[in-house]
């Protein structure tokens, strides 16, 4: 039985045009992010993970006070929150804001808790014009795809396909130069801009101790979306919180060098609050939208609570051997590469798509080249483990716990361990030459589609072993043991 | 009198776990291994009612056999002194998953990480423990070498294979792009996904070839068994060998 899933992954695996965007894109995103973290220009590279990660730890450990701090620091400075229970609460939060203040056009820049609350497409049915302003979203707003890269919107599209996209929708004349695409984009653009009456943006980081937004960028567009409309709205997950301005040190350092392998992004900004006296830029009203949409059942299991931890760098995928092959609309959900398989099945349920946390090989790159120190493949197994727990309690005969049942009752009595390798070694050996097989039976059948497979050894390890011991006095362990005591 | 765990330390003993997969498919490699450390002035044991470090059922979900397999593990090498393992993953599930296995009971979880201090990779513990280099091996090939995953991330080996390649008269490494990069062979995930799996195989098998080596070494059975397959497949002439192969031969 395949998945949709699965489906999608043989897909993705078949197209090798994809497969050669994918992998020249992160492969540029990887070298870049090896420079910029490499011990010779940043030395104290491995304490800035060790540090991001204790001060989210620390911080997700006590989340529910540092989010009455910052209600408490926005509505000082004269700005709302608005706290929303999950998607529809958060959508219709947006709605009811751009109703009371009477927006028809929304600018948004790059924001993935938009993407997981479906933002646009509601906006879109209740008469608000929704427009993404990031570049990358912006072509994937055009193409109505979602993103492929938590990054890089439209990684997966070559200049080709975007000069392409903007004939078919824009009807310009046909240009593939990178530059020319940007000032397209950048024109319809900037009519846009100049038209909204809101301004719609996620959250890099939410400042605990200030109540500051902070948002990085490299295009300019965000510094836009937030200061140009006369409506800011910031939507952000609960677990976006850091205690203290001072954080950032930390946190800036590895954002742009683990996303993009940049020392540090073009624009970093600090918004707090609407626009105040003597302030010439800025909006009239500022909203906080402080989303859960199951983070907080993420936050009751202390085993798998640091997925909360992530600042979505895209780092993970960019050096995933299995996203880097099946690319990011394969996964299920908003989220793709690693960070998606271990959060996906955190927010949607265990059973959406049991096949996600195993689409793994556990290699542990992800793991490695993470800012905050998720143990990505630890989450996978932790996973697993409840996936299966699940399948187990619905199903009394279910036939993979069954085989683990039988693995675990021989592997815990060596003699029927060893007659087992060595009846099968008398069964097999009478059918061939101990060649390795090239067609196996039913459970060995997908391995050999494509590899062959080892036979069985004529003589197992530990028979060659008391062979070649029987005369120097090779003593059982449990006879071992007992001489051992006696001595 | 030394306190146990310097007596341990320092002992001259050493207990193999081959591995399930050794044992019953790859007993050469066990006994390259054995050679390789009586070379190197060890006494090797084997306690025959050894059997799996519980891997597979932990990978694949199913943690309570993992952990039944694990507490019998622990049993059969209590009171060995050193255990050496011709695999990083293996190693690695019981130095540091069985922590995880055991974390509702305290006894067999400090039990589990005592006996993980007494747990090596084979290179790792020729190069740390034995502070060896040279076992005076010779293999007069052109060579590449894979780094397997749980060995270099969860281990962190990544220069000990190559320091006692280095020294292996007549031998010349010839390093592959993205070496680093797993084979795709991840236990059960190489049948349950086999398709994904077999892409990934695909890109390791160019690196391997890319090289113009005539062997592949590695440290672990199960990424050799999947190249080897691989390979096999392909018609390819590339040989497959466990660096304590290349080690035993001179
Ligand atoms: S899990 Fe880590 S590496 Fe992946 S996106 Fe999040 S912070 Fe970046």
């Amino acid at each position: 039985m395949s998945t949709a899933f699965q489906k999608e992954i043989h897909v993705a695996l078949g197209d090798l045009k994809l497969q050669k965007t994918i992998t020249t894109a992160t492969d540029r995103f990887s070298e870049k992010r090896l420079d910029v973290v490499a011990p010779n220009v940043l030395p104290e590279y491995q304490e800035l993970r060790d540090q991001a990660h204790h001060i989210k730890r620390h911080t997700i450990d006590h989340l529910d006070y540092y989010l009455e701090t910052v209600e408490a620091r926005v509505q000082s400075r004269g700005g709302h929150v608005v706290w929303c229970a999950d998607a529809e609460a958060a959508v219709n939060a947006v709605i009811a804001i751009a109703r009371k203040h009477d927006a028809k056009l929304a600018v948004k820049s790059k924001s993935m808790v938009s993407e997981e609350i479906h933002l646009n497409d509601a906006l879109e049915k209740n008469g608000i014009e929704p427009v993404e302003t990031d570049l990358g979203e912006y072509i994937q707003q055009l193409a109505r795809e979602r993103p492929y890269h938590i990054v890089a919107p439209a990684l997966h599209k070559t200049r080709g396909d975007v000069a392409d996209l903007f004939v078919e929708k824009l009807g310009v004349e046909r240009n593939e130069e990178p530059e020319e695409l940007t000032q397209v984009a950048r024109r319809v653009l900037r009519r846009k801009f100049l038209n909204a009456d809101m301004g719609i943006s996620g959250a890099n980081f939410v400042v605990a101790e200030s109540g500051a937004v902070v948002l990085v960028e490299n295009e300019g567009n965000i510094r836009m979306t937030t200061s140009a409309p006369r409506i800011h709205v910031a939507v952000a997950g609960i677990e976006k919180l850091i205690p203290r301005a001072t954080d950032l040190a930390v946190f800036l350092k590895l954002l742009g060098r683990s996303g993009s392998g940049q020392p540090i992004t073009s624009y970093t900004s600090f918004l707090s609050g609407p626009r105040r006296d003597g302030e010439i830029n800025g909006p009239d009203e500022f909203y906080l939208l402080l989303v859960d949409n199951g983070r907080t059942r993420v936050l009751a299991d202390k085993e798998k609570r640091q997925t909360l931890y992530c600042i979505r760098c895209g780092a993970c995928s960019n050096v995933c051997p299995v996203y880097r092959r099946i690319g990011g609309h394969s996964y299920p959900g908003t989220y793709s590469g690693p960070i998606g398989a271990i959060l996906t099945p955190q927010f949607a349920g265990l059973g959406h798509e049991p096949t996600l946390p195993f689409a793994s090989s556990l290699c542990g790159a992800c793991g490695e080249v993470c800012p905050v120190k998720i143990d990505i493949p630890r989450m996978l197994l932790a996973l697993r483990r409840d996936i299966k727990k699940g399948e187990a309690r619905e199903n009394r005969w279910l036939p993979e716990k069954l085989a683990f049942r039988g693995w675990s009752w021989v592997m815990r009595r060596p003699r029927v361990f060893e007659w087992a390798g060595f009846f099968a070694q008398a069964f097999l050996s009478g059918q061939d030459d101990h060649s390795w097989v090239r067609t196996g039976p039913a459970l060995l059948a997908p391995w050999t589609a494509t590899r062959d497979f080892p036979p069985l050894a004529p003589r197992s390890f530990r028979e060659l072993w008391r062979a070649r011991q029987s005369s120097s006095g090779w003593i059982p362990t449990h006879a071992a043991r007992k001489q051992k005591k006696d001595a | 009198m030394l306190p146990i765990a310097l007596e341990r330390f320092m002992s001259t003993r050493v207990s193999l776990f081959v591995t399930c997969l050794v044992d019953q498919f790859f007993p050469r490699i066990g006994l390259a291994m054995s050679d390789v450390l009586e070379r190197v002035g060890y006494e090797c044991e084997f306690r025959r009612d050894q059997t799996c470090c519980g891997q597979p059922a932990f990978n694949s979900g199913f943690t309570g056999e993992a952990r039944e397999v694990a507490r019998y593990f622990l049993k059969t090498f209590e009171d060995a002194d050193h255990i050496i393992v011709p695999s990083g993953s293996c190693s690695s599930m019981i130095r540091h998953h069985f922590a995880d296995l055991f974390h509702k009971d305290t006894g067999a979880q400090k039990a589990a990480s005592e006996l993980g201090t007494r747990v090596y990779e084979f290179t790792e513990f020729l190069t740390s423990v034995a502070q060896i280099d040279d076992v005076g091996a010779r293999y007069e090939e052109v060579v590449t070498f894979h780094d397997s995953c749980h060995a270099l991330r969860e281990l962190g080996i990544k220069s000990a294979p190559r320091r006692l390649l280095e020294n292996v008269r007549g031998l010349e490494l010839r390093e592959m792009k993205r070496v680093e990069e797993c084979c795709g062979f991840g236990g059960t995930f190489s049948v349950k996904l086999s398709e994904l799996s077999s892409d990934m195989l695909n890109g390791k098998i160019q690196s391997i070839v890319a090289t113009g080596a005539s062997s592949v070494i590695g440290l672990d059975a199960s990424c050799l068994m999947h190249i080897e397959g691989g390979l096999r497949r392909r018609g390819l002439p590339v040989r497959t060998l466990h660096l304590a192969e290349v080690l035993a031969s001179r």
